[in-house]
């Protein structure tokens, strides 16, 4: 039997579908693992990349522990904190918080920072508080920079949540570790491709995030018939393509 | 009432770039502050509403240093446009203009109400009230900029070379509209130019600053152009002084005469009669519209495609410079005066412009 026909026969399966061990279970708890995660790196990242978005200052700390961080070997956190904390839920989420930090944290200031000048200064020109600033002018103008960071630390999270297995955890990553010890190649496989298929299911949850949330105006996605065809000038592009280096390259918007 | 008192901006790094400013914006009035880049201009208008902090000396508005106000209360109470219009891109063009008015806390309808009315008076179509500012062209955006700046109808306006990143038929023409706006609106106005042409154009006062920070003459523009303060100022204003200063004399006391003329489809016995000992005739046509010059030469041709073009024409409410242009630009040498409803009036020659110009010379020095 190929490898093919036995993740179909996995698939297939119907037990395979039912009971507390059951696909469905583990793809609820791998997503609980990934939303928890993505949230708390989020509380941690988001506020600190728009404070040294906004001020500028603290930028290279930030960055750089940004980076160091991108550096550090998930799995080897994750056996430091078992043997720190033990087993159980805490370990898995540090290590997968700590790789969700950096691109959030990197977007975000990047998207701010983005935000053209001659916008910042007619805002604060303009009698706007340096929160209202943030907020109303700079975040939404960052938007789909903030959010591809998102996706980005989102994809991770959501791949390497399979390591939650090695620690006696749910999630899909289940399937891989004890397919690899039943040497059941089925199921291995499905393990894998379910995770895929989740990554993929998070990215267009976040492309249509990015629809409702970024305004029009930033996004460009503008009726074409609308467009400016006045003979004063042509009309410029959107200000907000980052052209900042350490903008993550935003994954694969749709068009 | 904008007054800067010894102002002086010195950065960290001990650069000043503004040293000893000390100039009057009145009430108004169009105040340009122009020089070359690394002036202080920017620097020391956006001083004004405390964006930059001042190192020494004072700036007060209306008599109130504002040092002593809060600088966000300051800020909503003088409007502001920015180069590249600085529009806020996620917004609709209503809403970048209501911005004042959302912040003091307006009704919505209020706001809407007197952001739609803006754009009509500074030339917009509502019609574009629901765009983006990504879907308007440069020159729309520059629009924008400036009824935003107006839209809480704030006493004073900064403005930081709001028209230069547009290309200069658009400018011309907003440059008109702001003047046209401004015998409306009265508004006291801090302009920031680095293109002296610009400044004169605009300005009821012009200071004129150099590479330091300091202020290198203060005055209105006839008197920058006939009598600049220094080498740097007469070489900041460049070429062409003495015949750009004619912008600023009138041309209602030319001695404007009247001269051989015909009417178009005459025939070439009127032609001979009217025109003597002329080379040329001036054709008019039955509205008494100059239409162009017909060369005599002795023969009495008069087929149209032998005329030659008017060149321009001049009214007595324009300026010497329309005047000489005319003269200089015309076969006969001579400009073509005519009404406010472009009928005929006289001609006067660059000749009797030039001895005009001599004896108001001797007037007025």
């Amino acid at each position: 039997m190929t490898l093919f026909n036995e993740l179909v026969a996995f698939l297939s399966e119907s037990a395979n579908w039912s009971g507390s061990r059951g696909i469905p279970v583990r793809i609820g708890e791998h997503v609980l693992y990934t939303v928890v995660a993505l949230a708390a790196a989020f509380a941690v990242a988001f506020p600190i990349g728009l404070l040294i978005g906004h001020t500028g200052r603290g930028a290279f700390l930030a960055i750089n522990i940004g980076n160091a961080a991108r550096a550090v070997p998930t799995f080897g956190v994750l056996i430091l904190v078992v043997l720190l904390a033990g087993l159980g839920f805490l370990p898995v989420l540090v290590a997968l918080v700590i790789l969700g930090i950096p691109p959030i944290l990197t977007s975000t200031y990047a998207g701010i920072r983005g935000v053209e000048g001659s916008t910042v200064i007619a805002a604060r020109s303009m009698g706007m508080t340096e929160r209202n600033m943030l907020l109303k002018v700079e975040l939404p103008i960052a938007l789909p920079t903030v959010i591809a960071g998102l996706r980005s630390a989102t994809l991770q999270i959501v791949s390497t949540a399979t390591i939650a297995a090695y620690v006696a955890l749910g999630g899909l990553g289940r399937f891989v570790i004890d397919g690899q010890q039943q040497r059941d190649y089925g199921k291995m496989a499905a393990g894998a491709v379910l995770v895929a298929a989740l990554a993929i299911a998070f990215d267009l949850l976040w492309g249509l995030v990015d629809r409702v949330v970024v305004s029009p105006g930033v996004s460009g996605r503008l009726p074409r018939t609308r467009r400016a065809r006045d003979a004063d000038s042509p009309p410029p592009t959107t200000g907000t393509t980052p052209t900042d280096p350490l903008t993550p390259e935003p994954a694969g918007r749709p068009t | 009432m904008i007054e800067f008192e010894s102002v002086t901006k010195r950065y960290d790094d001990g650069t000043v770039a503004v040293d000893g400013l000390s100039l009057v914006a009145a009430n108004g009035e169009i105040t340009v502050l122009v020089g070359p880049s690394g002036c202080g201009k920017t620097t020391s208008l956006r001083m004004i509403n405390r964006t930059i902090d001042v190192t020494s000396g004072t700036i007060s508005v209306d008599g109130q240093d504002i040092a002593s106000t809060d600088a966000v209360t300051l800020r909503r109470n003088i409007g502001y446009v920015i180069q590249h219009a600085g529009l806020f891109p996620h917004r609709t063009i209503v809403d970048n203009i209501a911005t004042v008015p959302h912040l003091l806390g307006w009704d919505k309808k209020r706001s809407k109400g007197v952001a739609l009315e803006l754009m009509e008076r500074v030339g917009l179509s509502t019609a574009l009230a629901t765009r983006y500012p990504a879907q308007l062209s440069g020159g729309q955006q520059q629009r924008v900029g400036v009824a935003r700046a107006l839209a809480a109808d704030p006493p004073m306006l900064l403005m930081d070379e709001p028209f230069s990143a547009v290309d200069p038929v658009v400018r011309e023409s907003l440059q008109d509209e702001f003047l046209r706006l401004q015998q409306e609106l009265g508004k006291t106005i801090v302009f920031v130019t680095h293109d002296i042409d610009e400044a004169i154009k605009l300005g009821d006062q012009v200071a004129v600053m150099q590479v330091g920070g300091t202020l290198a003459q203060f005055a209105p523009p006839a008197e920058l152009l006939s009598k600049p303060a220094n080498d740097f100022v007469a070489g900041f204003i460049g070429r062409d002084r003495g015949y750009r200063g004619l912008s600023f004399v009138g041309a209602e006391g030319l001695p404007v005469h009247e001269r051989s003329t015909v009417a178009v489809g005459a025939s070439e016995d009127d032609v001979r009669q009217a025109t003597g000992d002329d080379d040329h005739v001036l054709v008019l046509d039955t509205e008494r519209h100059p239409v162009g010059w017909l060369p005599v030469n002795g023969q009495a041709d008069i087929s149209p495609e032998r005329l030659l073009a008017l060149g321009t024409t001049f009214t007595p409410a324009q300026t010497l410079r329309a005047a000489l242009d005319g003269a200089l630009a015309s076969p006969t040498g001579e400009a073509v005066c005519v009404d406010g409803d472009g009928r005929f009036v006289g001609v006067v020659s660059h000749g009797e412009i030039a001895e005009h110009l001599q004896t108001a010379g001797r007037q007025a020095g």
